[in-house]
């Protein structure tokens, strides 16, 4: 395996397509008589709807229909739950009642022949409501925090006495962290184009994950999974907002049905606010008692997010707490308060960016308590294991982190009083922080193709939201197959393409990348089998693991662009000590990558073991496992 | 947005005869557009006056600077006769905005933009600027970038011109032309305080056009500096700004006046927007009205 594409700084293979436009977003699929529906968005934070004077809107140019809860039709909204929906709580049905459970909700859609009608059409809808006083301030007296359910175990978790040793500590600082919350707000709003034919629905619509959208929608209508195919090659800018299936997909598809068009509905930049969930706002207290020589003796991390009345939103706020640092006595409390608000979601690194800030902030202020360099004072409470759980890690690099980070920034020049360092009017103050991210790698599934012209098609459900898994993907397949990266196609964001997990969580490169790595080598095999079987090829009678990939000859397969025989791709080795494509494999790649630009040259010098197990083609899940250590090759 | 109609005037007349039957006038449109996007402005008729020669910047033989009224921000602020003799205006200028807003908004714009209370900008607000008699959902709403200084029970949006402040503080005035000819006056003249009609907001008579802005020269200018206070160092609008002749400019406009002179010079003044102090008039003394 040759190659050496993976670490490699390469032009993106979709860079031309979305630079020159031709890349397509969701909105962008327009389809024969379409009509646009825009969402009426509740003017109160609470209540009911008492009107909607449809009627007139109705008659005005080029509107089609308005549908309210008083026409919608009653969808059956079969359950459904994924690993990205709250696991407590009922996902928000759209236009099946008149209540308004906050501000922004849903409580019509409008549909006419252009977007500038239904847009004028949406402006002079008259809705009445009966408002009641929303609760949405957690320090709001009304306000009731709750012990969520949903986060199991995590809500508490102790070790030690904190709170006594915190009490009894020589130095301590006790501080609360209160974040606002935040929208993901992505270039690309949210968009679906919706299109039945008879029972079969397609949705073009914004999603980073697929196969999710398709179970979904197919639950709320109450038909089979398979009659939804939902279509999204390219995705704007995501942060987490497109993980889950928000109301407006249910609407553009109960529009589409009703007008039997296929319906548009995009959503304007304040509707981004309302129904696509956020960033939950959070209250923390992070308490830190130590030895005047820095050793921490306490730890408490208390955390508070908002989530809806209606799911259970949890994150991992506290999580990080237990094991980022040594200390005897830690305790982690995590509560919700459910406010009238649409429910939270994911955004980028949900909870722990919120909790180590937190944490983070509370060492930083315990160094100046203690008159200690801030990464001197980490230095001093590295765990030797995770002693929340009693664990050793399986990857840690934190100190040298530290080393590489100091000694690029320069940190020795730093003075630790503040308000030291000047740069001519300018107060200068240099700071840092730790920071960690678990590694996520759920089952996932990719077909891979050898054509006979010696081209390579790669397919999997996946989703690329900007990161690159469209180049990242084809660099896997090229450095294991030794094609060029021109030769090969990778294709993703289609329901009936191979299932992934989300794209989220940092997990594309180790569930999807591992897959498509191990089924390129299945492929590998498969085409070896032929190739001994083939009596005009060279290896003909051959022993299995006798014969090695040969990379040149499906190179020069693919010009002149005329069909080769597979068998070709295989010949008798030139040395009979090479060995046999790796089988058995270990990979961890994210949390370095993720991690720190040593990353790549990382890659580069340790040749990346990988797992394989069949998963070509096959509709089942591949697991690609992930063990211990990472050996070289040979 | 609601459908409208857009001309091009080729003169001045034409553009002053087409709005006085009912046109509004449009130049870089960096305040009109997003107004009428939210659709708190529903022009039917735009008048667009951007082809009339009413830019550039001169110096007079009296030392004075007439800067005209569709000159943009940018060229303004970038003007080496404005640096050298009025570096105050440049220097309100580029405080202002973006780039890309300073490139396309026009002096006589800037002027005349409308305030950033968000309440002004939700229809389903309560806002008395845009209804008269809805009341004013600022006031115990989220306020911190409202004015302290000339509110009022019906409205304490803040103006946010920033060269607005540095041209009152620099004594200039304006030219208007309108149906009834040409009339000038201090830039300070040009605003309304809000009182209980703070649907009112400037002293155009209907159809006058914005000409020039004319700042008198003199040795005071050279020595004055602008200050902008606020959250973010660019691309925000100021918590607390001021010209430096301690013309304070947390107000509707440029504040000037003896007992607010005095206030201004301490030195705490400027520096907490959050001191919570409104003045009910001009000439009459302060009273206190705490703001969130």
């Amino acid at each position: 395996m040759t190659a050496n594409v993976i670490g490699r700084p390469l032009p993106r293979v979709d860079g031309r397509a979305k630079v020159t436009g031709t890349a397509r977003y969701a909105a962008d699929f327009n389809q024969k008589d379409q009509v646009y529906g825009v969402i009426i968005s509740a003017t109160v934070g609470l209540g009911r709807v008492t009107g909607i004077e449809s009627e007139q809107v109705e008659s005005m140019p080029g509107v089609v229909v308005v549908i309210t809860h008083r026409s919608a039709p009653r969808l059956p909204y079969g359950p459904h739950k994924s690993y990205i929906d709250p696991a407590i709580g009922e996902r928000l049905h759209m236009l099946q009642d008149d209540r308004v459970r906050f501000y922004g909700q849903p409580v019509a859609v409008v549909v006419a022949d252009t977007l500038d009608r239904a847009e004028r059409a949406a402006a002079a809808l008259r809705a009445t409501y009966a408002a009641d006083r929303p609760v949405v301030d957690p320090s709001d007296p009304k306000a009731q925090a709750i012990v969520p359910e949903a986060a199991g175990s995590e809500a508490d978790k102790r070790r030690g006495d904190a709170d006594g040793a915190l009490a009894s500590a020589p130095v301590k600082v006790d501080a609360t962290y209160d974040m606002a919350r935040e929208n993901h707000n992505p270039m690309e709003p949210h968009a679906t184009v919706a299109a039945w034919n008879g029972d079969r629905l397609t949705l073009w619509s914004k999603s980073q994950y697929v196969v999710n959208e398709q179970a979904e929608i197919a639950a709320i209508f109450g038909i089979p999974a398979e009659n939804v195919q939902v279509i999204c090659p390219f995705i704007g800018g995501a942060f987490g907002t497109s993980l889950r299936t928000w109301p407006h997909v249910t609407l553009a598809a109960i529009a589409a049905r009703q007008v039997d068009r296929p319906v548009k509905l995009v959503l304007t930049r304040k509707q981004m606010f309302f129904t696509t969930g956020h960033r939950p706002r959070t209250v923390q207290r992070v308490a830190l008692g130590a030895t005047p020589n820095g050793k921490l003796t306490s730890l408490i991390h208390e955390g508070t997010g908002e989530t809806s009345r209606y799911e259970q939103y949890v994150e991992a706020l506290t999580s990080n707490s237990g094991f980022m640092y040594s200390c005897p006595n830690v305790r982690s409390r995590y509560r919700l308060t459910p406010l009238d608000a649409g429910t939270p979601t994911y955004m980028r690194a949900p909870g722990e960016a919120s909790g180590v800030f937190a944490l983070e902030s509370a060492v930083d202020e315990l160094s100046y308590a203690l008159g200690i360099d801030p990464i001197d004072l980490r230095r001093r409470n590295e765990p030797e294991i995770d002693e929340g759980e009693s664990k050793p890690f399986s990857s840690r690099s934190l100190m040298k982190c530290y080393d590489l980070g100091a000694e690029r920034f320069g940190w020795s020049r730093r003075n630790h009083a503040p308000g030291s360092m000047r740069d001519g009017r300018l107060l200068i103050g240099w700071g840092m922080a730790a920071s960690t991210y678990p590694v996520f790698y759920l089952p996932a599934s990719a077909r891979v193709r050898i054509l006979p012209s010696g081209d390579v098609e790669v397919e999997a459900a996946a989703s690329d939201m900007g990161p690159g898994t469209y180049t990242s993907m084809t660099q896997v397949a090229a450095d294991v197959l030794g094609v060029p990266m021109s030769q090969i196609r990778f294709d993703l964001g289609r329901s009936d393409f191979p299932s992934t997990p989300p794209h989220g969580g940092s997990m594309t490169m180790a569930s999807v990348g591992s897959t498509i790595r191990a089924a390129c080598i299945a492929v590998q095999v498969e085409a070896a089998k032929r190739a001994v079987a083939d009596q005009r090829s060279q290896v003909f009678g051959a022993a299995l693991d006798g014969v090695e990939w040969n990379e040149a000859a499906c190179a020069a397969a693919a010009t002149p662009r005329q069909a080769k025989p597979t068998a070709t791709l295989w010949r008798a080795p030139a040395s009979p000590s090479r060995p046999a494509p790796p089988r058995s494999a270990i990979l961890r790649l994210p949390a370095a990558i993720r991690c720190t630009p040593l990353a790549r040259s990382l890659l580069k010098s340790l040749p990346i073991p990988m797992s394989a197990r069949s998963g070509c083609g096959a509709p089942s899940a591949l697991m690609a496992s992930v063990a211990s250590s990472i050996h070289a090759l040979p | 947005m609601l459908p409208f109609a857009l001309e091009k005037a080729h003169s001045a007349e034409e553009a002053i005869a087409a709005a006085a039957a009912g046109g509004r006038y449009i130049a870089g449109g960096t305040t009109l557009i997003d107004l009428m996007r939210e659709e708190v402005e529903h022009p039917e008729r735009l008048i667009d006056i951007n082809a009339l020669p009413l830019g550039g910047v001169r110096v007079e033989g009296g030392g004075d600077l007439v800067i005209g009224a569709l000159a943009r921000m940018a060229e303004v602020a970038a003007d080496p006769d404005v640096l050298r003799v009025q570096p105050l205006i440049a220097e309100s200028l580029i405080e202002g905005a973006s780039p890309q807003l300073r490139n396309m908004a026009s002096i006589g714009g800037n002027l005349l933009q409308r305030v950033r209370c968000p309440y002004f900008r939700m229809l389903d607000a309560a806002c008395n600027k845009r209804t008269p008699g809805s009341g004013c959902a600022a006031i115990d709403g989220l306020n911190a970038g409202h004015a302290i200084l000339g509110t009022s029970d019906h409205c304490v949006a803040t103006h946010p011109s920033d060269l607005a402040v540095a041209l009152v503080a620099l004594d200039a005035t304006m030219r208007v032309r309108g149906p009834q000819g040409e009339r000038s006056f201090p830039v300070e003249e040009l605003y309304r305080l809000p009182s209980d009609m703070p649907h009112l907001e400037h002293t155009l008579l209907p159809g006058e056009l914005i000409v020039e802005v004319r700042v008198p020269g003199g040795a005071h200018s050279r020595g004055a500096r602008y200050l902008k206070l606020r959250d973010r160092a660019s691309y925000e609008f100021a918590l607390v700004s001021a010209a430096s002749r301690w013309m304070s400019g947390t107000a509707r406009s440029g504040w000037r006046g003896s007992p607010l002179e005095a206030w201004a010079r301490g030195p705490g003044a400027c520096a907490h927007a959050r001191q919570l102090w409104s003045v009910e008039s001009r000439s009459g003394g302060l009273s206190k009205r705490p703001l969130n």
